[in-house]
Formats: structure tokens, sequence, C-alpha cells
């Protein structure tokens, strides 16, 4: 797994499960639509991409099916991070 | 031809004895809801059918008919009783959308419990207050959600039983039991609790302006305003496969996602899923879904995905819709009529009116932005807010008040019965919100009347928000407003004054935001933080919120001549 998506991935375990979650989470674990992320937690998640990789991600590429697994996350971030 | 048939006819001949009727129910009579919504049904003949199909993110469906509802609402009323919980105790829902959630509900009803559900995203703060506030004596949860429990059990002397419904493999601590629904043997044969009208049933907290949410108390009665409502609004009909997309930790998921639906006798369906527009249309798809009871937010995300996705499906089982919490706002209708072939009905109500009172109604012509009209039973007007009396005008905008009176009207907040009357004035329930009525007697949302956040149909409390933030060690002072939001219609944001030895930074933004979602909720998390030397206050030192959001939302900032500094 490259580091990005390590990162990524022990961010969300971090801030979005709890101490004796023991669920198993990898780059292809839906994070929105399973429920461990929801629509307004996401803005913390998209703040934590923007300060760590110094992008912007606009409101309107901020969609849940973008935020929905750690795999789809990191193609957005390194989609700005070209720009 | 709808279930209201013609709502000037209903109006000129209304009475709540309409519901009873229906219900079999007379003046006097025991009348439990649990019972209602299942073994009723069965003694109508309708053991068989279908009462909840349920789905989780991974496509994992699992079917309940009425006789299954029935006989595990009893298994679980056998189990409260046998912990020894007794008649009028508060018992905590906090769990996913799973089955357990809905069926145990009734099993807490049938018991004698006072449901008490609550959002399984708070975080332990959130909890704590609540569960404390309550005196909750026990609590249902799943393995996901017990270490939040876990955490603040200490702090909780009344919470007598942590129970666990999914607990295979996980060690238990003393105290906490495990309760798996399919591997107790069931109970056929209850006897459901010999409830009355007023004997308390269920118990919402709510935000409001000042202080910590309060729980509104709903009894038993509020069968006869929720069943009926959920006829001539939602117009479910016996073949209907039925929606409603809200969480029972929310009231309109107990009143019209357990209560309304199962008192009709329908089938309903549930999505135990994060939000996915390509998941919500292949579910309604899948179960032919007739009628969706669901939120602004969550048309406006729809609408965000735009009708590409729409297309993929065949969503022609649609018959009826209906939106609830927040003002549904045109587009969003217009765009309804665009994607689905049919207009989103908006609906309004609150936790204290415990079922629909405001409402588009089936067969009326929808004015695309308003509210609608009462519900027949329900009298309400737009009040003058010095003198309480109804204004006189059309157009003119005033307090939402309610006669009180209608089943489903909140008793009391537990424990407060002082906020609780200071909601009356002049013979009227006063809603907290702000409108108007026009000609045609379409009532026209304008905004609250106080300092409460409407976030994504939910209210939240600055005050909360408040105190939490000031538990955070770099937090002088804090002030929480909401800030306009295309898809959300308000976020939280907050105003922040660090202490000294404190700079204001990303990490600074980001550390709080998580604090506070954490302690408290997604919903409560500010969106955005601005740090500022100092908030507005009056020289009795209180913040003023109303400048700050004046200021955000490009309003007259009114009446400053009381702000300690200019």
């Amino acid at each position: 797994m490259d580091d990005m998506k390590k990162m990524v991935l022990d961010y969300v375990r971090r801030e979005y499960l709890e101490e004796d979650d023991d669920r198993r989470l990898d780059e292809t674990t839906p994070l929105i639509s399973g429920g461990i992320v929801d629509s307004f937690s996401m803005v913390s998640l998209k703040r934590f991409l923007e300060k760590k990789y110094g992008i912007q991600i606009p409101d309107s590429d901020a969609s849940p099916a973008a935020f929905d697994t750690v795999n789809a996350i990191v193609d957005l971030v390194k989609r700005f991070k070209r720009q | 031809m709808t279930n209201i048939g013609s709502y000037e006819d209903r109006l000129e001949n209304f009475d709540w004895s309409i519901g009873e009727k229906e219900l079999g129910y007379k003046k006097d009579d025991k009348i439990n809801v649990g019972w209602y919504c299942s073994d009723r049904i069965c003694q109508m003949g309708k053991g068989e059918k279908p009462a909840l199909i349920w789905e989780n993110h991974e496509g994992h469906c699992r079917y309940f008919t009425y006789n299954d509802i029935r006989q595990l609402s009893n298994t679980f009323a056998a189990f409260f009783c046998a912990l020894g919980l007794k008649t009028g105790e508060r018992i905590c829902l906090f769990m996913d959308k799973v089955p357990e959630l809905y069926i145990s509900f009734l099993g807490i009803l049938k018991c004698g419990g006072i449901a008490q559900p609550l959002f399984s995203a708070f975080g332990d703060e959130s909890l704590y207050m609540r569960l404390h506030n309550a005196r909750t004596a026990a609590i249902l949860t799943q393995r996901k959600h017990v270490a939040k429990v876990r955490k603040i059990r200490e702090q909780l002397p009344n919470l007598r039983h942590v129970i666990v419904i999914d607990s295979e493999g996980l060690p238990l601590r003393e105290r906490e039991v495990a309760f798996e629904m399919d591997r107790v043997p069931r109970v056929d044969d209850w006897k459901s609790h010999e409830s009355t009208a007023e004997t308390p049933s269920v118990m919402h907290y709510t935000s409001g302006t000042t202080g910590q949410p309060k729980g509104a108390q709903h009894v038993h009665y509020s069968l006869i305003s929720q069943y009926l409502t959920t006829r001539w609004v939602l117009d479910v009909k016996d073949d209907d496969i039925y929606w409603c997309t809200a969480d029972p930790g929310w009231v309109t998921g107990t009143s019209y996602g357990i209560i309304g639906p199962w008192a009709n006798g329908i089938t309903q369906v549930v999505l135990d899923s994060g939000f996915s527009a390509e998941k919500w249309y292949a579910f309604i798809e899948k179960f032919k879904i007739t009628v969706w009871y669901s939120a602004p937010t969550a048309i406006r995300l729809l609408m965000k995905e735009g009708l590409e996705p729409v297309r993929k499906y065949n969503l022609s089982s649609l018959r009826h819709l209906c939106s609830v919490g927040e003002p549904l706002n045109a587009e969003a209708v217009i765009w309804s009529k665009e994607a689905f072939g049919l207009p989103f009905h908006d609906t309004f109500w609150q936790t204290e009116t415990g079922s629909i009172v405001i409402t588009n109604f089936p067969g009326m012509p929808i004015k695309p932005g308003s509210m609608g009209k009462p519900f027949p039973g329900i009298t309400a007007t737009v009040v003058n807010p010095q003198t309480f009396e109804p204004v006189d005008n059309p157009g003119t905008v005033g307090l939402i008040a309610l006669r009180p009176g209608w089943p489903s009207m909140f008793r009391t907040y537990w424990n407060n019965d002082e906020i609780y009357k200071s909601k009356f004035k002049n013979g009227w329930y006063i809603c907290g919100d702000r409108a108007s009525i026009d000609s045609d007697g379409y009532f026209w949302f304008v905004g609250r009347d106080d300092d409460v956040i409407n976030t994504g149909g939910h209210l939240v409390g600055p005050f909360e928000i408040e105190s939490a933030l000031l538990e955070h060690p770099a937090v002088a002072e804090s002030a929480a407003i909401g800030k306009p939001d295309p898809v959300n219609m308000e976020v939280v944001k907050a105003f922040v004054a660090l202490k000294p030895g404190f700079a204001a930074s990303d990490d600074l933004d980001l550390e709080i935001m998580n604090f506070i979602r954490r302690k408290l909720s997604p919903l409560a998390m500010p969106q955005e933080i601005e740090f500022v030397d100092s908030l507005p206050k009056t020289r009795s030192g209180k913040i003023m919120r109303r400048l700050l959001r004046a200021r955000e939302w490009g309003e007259p900032i009114g009446d400053i001549s009381t702000l300690e500094n200019d």
C-alpha cells in the first residue's frame, strides 16, 4: 500500500472508529456508504486532506462518492495535487 | 383516490375519534403502542405480511413478518422484565438502524418502559448528558458503540444494565449482558403492559437556545395522531412499500419510522447504510418502494448528483413523496418532479408535536416552498411575538402557534416543567419558528425565532456546542451559530477566542473540529471556525449571537445599544 493510502487509512481509523471497534478497514472499505464516516464528518476529513497535502478540494468535488473509499480519496487528492 | 379525500370536507367534519375508531380504541381503554404495532395487526389476519425488510450497505437482507415482530418484541419485553426493569424506567436504544432497534422499541413499550432512542453517532459527552438527565436504567447497544458507553458508565449510577445485541467474541464487563435476538427462544404469549392514554411512552431529546437538550415526553395516546397523519399525509395504503429514511434516534424515525407505518399494518423497508445516491435508487428499484419520506438535505444531495444516476434505475413504483426536518426549498420540489415525476410534499412538525401539524397534502396543489396547511384537528396560526395574539393580515410574519390538545403533543420536558410551561403563551403552544400565512391559507416558513441551529434537518443547541468548546484547552470564549449551507440549510460555525499561549492555525482548527465531533456529534461539529480576539457581548456579559449571525447571513444587525464595545 502506498504511503498516502496508509496515511489516510490510519487517520480514518484513528478519528472515526472507537478504540474497541475491531472492524477491518482497508483501502476498498466503503467509508461513507458503509456508515463509518457520515456526510457531516466528511468535512473534517476533507479539511485534513487539504491541510496535509496542501490542496483545495472544491465543494463540488467533495461528494460522498469521491470520499467513499481510501482508494477514491487518494485518487481525488492526487488529482488536485497535480493542478 | 387519496386516503384524505377532500381536505375541506375533512376540516369540517374532523374529530380525533376518527383515528380512535379506525384503531378500535375507545376512551379509557388500555392503549399500548407496542401492542397496536404488532399484536393488533396479527389479530387482523396479517401475521404473515412483511412488516420490516432490512438491508445493509453490503446488500445483506433480512425479512420480518408482523408475527415475527410480535414475537420478537415480546421476547425483548420479557427480557427487560426479567432484568428487573420497572414500569416507567427509561431504556435507551443506542444502535445503528438494525432490526433490533426497531423491534426492541416495541418491546420496551410492551414491558411498560419509556423508550429513549438516541442517535448512534452521538459522542460520549452527548450520550452522558442525555442518560444522566433521564436517569436511564438500561441501554441497548452494539459492540461498535459500547466503548462510548463504557467511557461514561461510572458517572451514571442509575444505569444498571448495558445490553449488547451483537456481543459474540466481545469480552463483557461487569453489569454488561448479551442479548442476541435471533438466538434466544421466542416468546409467543406476552401480556403487554396495560398502559393508558397518558402513560409515558417515548422520550426524545431536543435542543433549545439555552441550556442543554431537553427530553420531550410523549404518551401512548400519541398513537392516534401518528396513525392518522401516516394515513392522510403519507397516504399509506395496504399494499404500499414504505421507506422512511430517518434514523429512529430522531422523532421522525419513531413516529413515522416505527409507529405510523406499523400501526397502519404496512410493509416498510429500511436501508442501514450511509448516503449514496446510487445505493438509494437501487434500493427503491429493488423493493419497488411506493411511498418515500425523506429529508431536504438528502434531496439536495441527490440533486447535486444530478439526473444521470436517476435514469439508470426504474423508479416507476414511486407514487407519493414527502419530506421533513427543514423547509423544502422550491427548487427541490421542482427538481423532484423532473427526476421522479412527482413533487416532494413538505411536512412541518417538531419533536414536541410528535406528529405532522402543518403540511402539504396528497391531492392538494403544492405551492413550491410552502409548508402547506394545518392538519385537520390542528388549529394553527401565526401570532405577534409581543402579544401572542394571531396576526391580522395575510403575509405578516409571526410565531407559528398551535392550540394545545392534539393527541401527540408532548406532555412535558423531563424534569423541566418550568421550561415546558414557558412554551405556552396566551393559550397557544409556541413552536419557536417564524412564518407567515398567505391569503389562501398556506404557511410560509421564515426562520427560527431563537438561536437554535437547524443543520441537515436536526436541531442543535448553541449552548451545548459552546460548553464543549470551552472544554478544549486552547479555548477561552466561544460562540456557535448557524451559517448558510446549500445542502444542509445551515451548518455550525464557531467563533473562538483563544487563551494566551495559543495561536490560530490550520492544525488547531482541525483539532477543535474533531474534538467537538467526538465529544458531541458530527452534526454539532463546527464546519468553520473563525478565530477572533474577542466576542461581541452585552454590557452584562452575554454573548450576542444574534449579531454574529446577522453578519454571517448578511442581515440587518438590529439594535446594538446593549453592545459592550462598538
